[in-house]
């Protein structure tokens, strides 16, 4: 049977979704999105230069590609709606990565913008991909106001630090309804395999290729790393056992041994 | 709340004793942390840690690109006039220096910001001279309304406002607010503002803090390195910034951090610092506050910038004119020299032949 995640009606053979931020020049972002085999790519809208054709980041994006414009510097959810108009105004299609956030410092996202801005933008027929700290709750919430996916941090944004919230987002893929996208955090192919090995649909990376010393060749280390995990997801992972099935069993005397 | 009583607080720290403490030991106890503390900060801007700046530079290094990737955000200076009530020593513009002032009219604006906008940049810094009278608040309202016609991105740095005042460019499309301290030792302050409203220590220390509180994305601030003992200067400004980045943290912040260079009068500054001070107090900033911006300008040699590129510099000025007019026409008093004369697109090439992105737009008016 064929594995493919549906989000907003189109049909995705890669669980990998990249992004376009912190790469040292355009030109490395299109060689590396290519060797990603990736087919989601996120944007911040904030860069996007629609004026000048040679700074336009979606210039160097292939057309094989769903385009997922982010909010970033968005603070709150009247901005973030005002972005996503924008973006769908230039062409940029309906999906959206609410990203509110107004913490400088770490750069969390605002839970509760985030569902207001979901909310909004779900009734006006844009697909919407919130950014969110793990949250069973707020993930509910985002279900029911009519959110496409829900796309929880593993770590602060590019902080490399892998799962750091990795009981939170199981719970996610336990009891909600939609794609779960680990977003942020995920530093190296291991974590990414992680996420996909725990049953996350998706994982989205950016920093960890953008800053990698060869950006092609990380890409498509995580294309492996995705896939791996999630064939291991559909395989079903051995049991994890607390101790060891004993040569001298402590209780064999029940047994008559 | 200000951060006045922050400054209170640290201003009569012994800093000479303190330093004569710092041990090498101390330099590599706080290398090898995750999170600085105030001390620690202290400890990096040592005369010991001098001796750590290639460690420093490593790891400042990398918290840099982490944080922000490699790219390099690209900014221009618009000067709308050059008038200016008050007297400072160490200024072009002092009020006490004789030359022909000028103010460009709103359709000179507009050639101005045709002619910079033909170089592509889209983030621009709005100055003047220090005068309501001449520019008030009104006036650059007016101005600020035909330049968000031609850019994404639009901050001012003029004199210090009310809240009220910073209230209504926001609503006019300003988003960032550059203001420097100059020198945050208050008796230093009170020395080189000879005379003027610029005198008012409080007013202009708080003015930052009433720009985040106006709802302003971005605040950038410094102190004008070279009017006081640079090590305590680079303190108080990371203490200033670390106190608006704790209190508004839906606003970024960001460090400058000007030299005194040459300009009409005969100042003569209080305290070298040098390209190694500069470095240090770079790296200083960046390991303690890994998330803040950090901004060099044109002030600087086109050689220097290129090799403190990699230190922790997240954005620069490029092809800057320190004159009113300076861009359509080339004439006019600069407030100060600038050194680094390269054209948009030779810092362009530069660094992307370093392996950064020059990034022209880092905003979408709203």
């Amino acid at each position: 049977m064929e594995d493919k995640l549906i989000i907003g009606g189109v049909e995705l053979e890669s669980r990998l979704f990249t992004g376009t931020g912190k790469f040292p020049s355009k030109e490395v972002i299109r060689e590396t999105l290519e060797a990603s085999n990736s087919q989601v790519v996120t944007m911040a809208l904030r860069r996007v230069d629609f004026d000048n054709p040679e700074e336009n980041v979606i210039n160097y994006i292939p057309d094989n590609f769903t385009l997922l414009p982010n909010t970033s510097g968005a603070r709150t959810a009247e901005e973030v709606v005002r972005i996503a108009r924008i973006a769908k105004a230039a062409g940029c299609g309906n999906w959206i990565k609410i990203e509110a956030i107004s913490d400088n410092k770490y750069l969390m996202p605002d839970n509760q913008e985030t569902i207001k801005a979901t909310e909004i933008l779900a009734k006006e027929g844009f697909v919407v991909l919130p950014y969110v700290s793990p949250d069973l709750m707020v993930a509910k919430r985002l279900e029911e106001v009519g959110a496409a996916a829900v796309m929880p941090l593993g770590a602060p944004i590019g902080s490399n630090r892998g799962l750091k919230t990795k009981e939170l987002i199981r719970i996610l893929i336990d009891e909600i309804n939609l794609p779960i996208i680990v977003d942020a955090g995920i530093g190296k192919p291991s974590h990414a395999a992680e996420a996909m090995e725990m049953g996350a649909d998706a994982v989205l990376v950016n920093t960890a290729i953008a800053t990698a010393s060869d950006p092609v060749k990380m890409a498509q280390a995580f294309d492996y790393a995705v896939q791996a995990g999630r064939i291991a997801y559909l395989a079903g992972l051995g049991a994890v056992k607390d101790y060891a099935s004993a040569s001298s069993p402590l209780t064999g005397f029940l047994k008559g041994e | 709340m200000s951060f006045y009583e922050e400054y209170k607080r640290v201003k009569n720290i012994d800093f000479y004793s303190f330093f004569a403490q710092v041990t090498k030991y101390d330099v590599e106890k706080v290398l090898a942390k995750d999170r600085l503390r105030e001390e620690d900060f202290l400890v990096l801007l040592s005369p010991v840690a001098s001796d750590y700046l290639e460690e420093m530079a490593q790891k400042a290094h990398k918290l840099t690109v982490q944080n922000f990737g490699k790219v390099i955000f690209l900014y221009v200076p618009l000067y709308l006039a050059n008038y200016c009530v008050n007297q400072c020593a160490y200024c072009g513009f002092s009020v006490k220096n004789g030359f022909k002032r000028n103010k460009l009219t709103i359709n000179q604006v507009e050639e101005e910001a045709k002619a910079i906008m033909d170089k592509g940049i889209k983030d621009l810094v709005v100055l003047t001279g220090e005068s309501r009278k001449h520019s008030p608040v009104s006036y650059i309202k007016d101005s600020i309304k035909i330049l968000t016609e031609y850019f994404s991105s639009i901050a001012i740095e003029v004199y210090p406002m009310k809240t009220e005042e910073y209230k209504e460019l926001v609503e006019a499309g300003v988003d960032g607010l550059t203001i420097y301290q100059e020198a945050y030792n208050e008796e230093i302050y009170d020395e080189v503002h000879i005379t003027g409203p610029k005198k008012n220590y409080r007013f202009r220390l708080d003015a930052p803090e009433r720009g985040c509180q106006a709802g302003m994305r971005r605040v950038n601030i410094g102190p004008l390195l070279g009017l006081d003992d640079w090590r305590k200067e680079a303190f108080f400004a990371g203490l200033h910034a670390n106190y608006l980045q704790n209190n508004y943290m839906d606003t970024e912040i960001s460090l400058s951090l000007p030299r005194l260079r040459p300009h009409l009068g005969s100042f003569q500054s209080n305290s070298i610092v040098d390209d190694l001070a500069l470095v240090q107090i770079i790296l200083a900033y960046r390991l303690f506050l890994p998330r803040v911006g950090i901004s060099l300008s044109t002030r600087e040699s086109d050689k220097l910038r290129d090799n403190l590129l990699p230190l922790g510099i997240t954005k620069m000025s490029a092809e800057s004119s320190t004159a009113v007019g300076g861009y359509a026409k080339d004439k006019g008093v600069k407030q100060f020299d600038i050194s680094d004369e390269r054209t948009v697109a030779e810092i362009k090439e530069l660094l992307l032949n370093r392996g950064y992105q020059p990034v022209f737009k880092d905003w979408q008016q709203l």
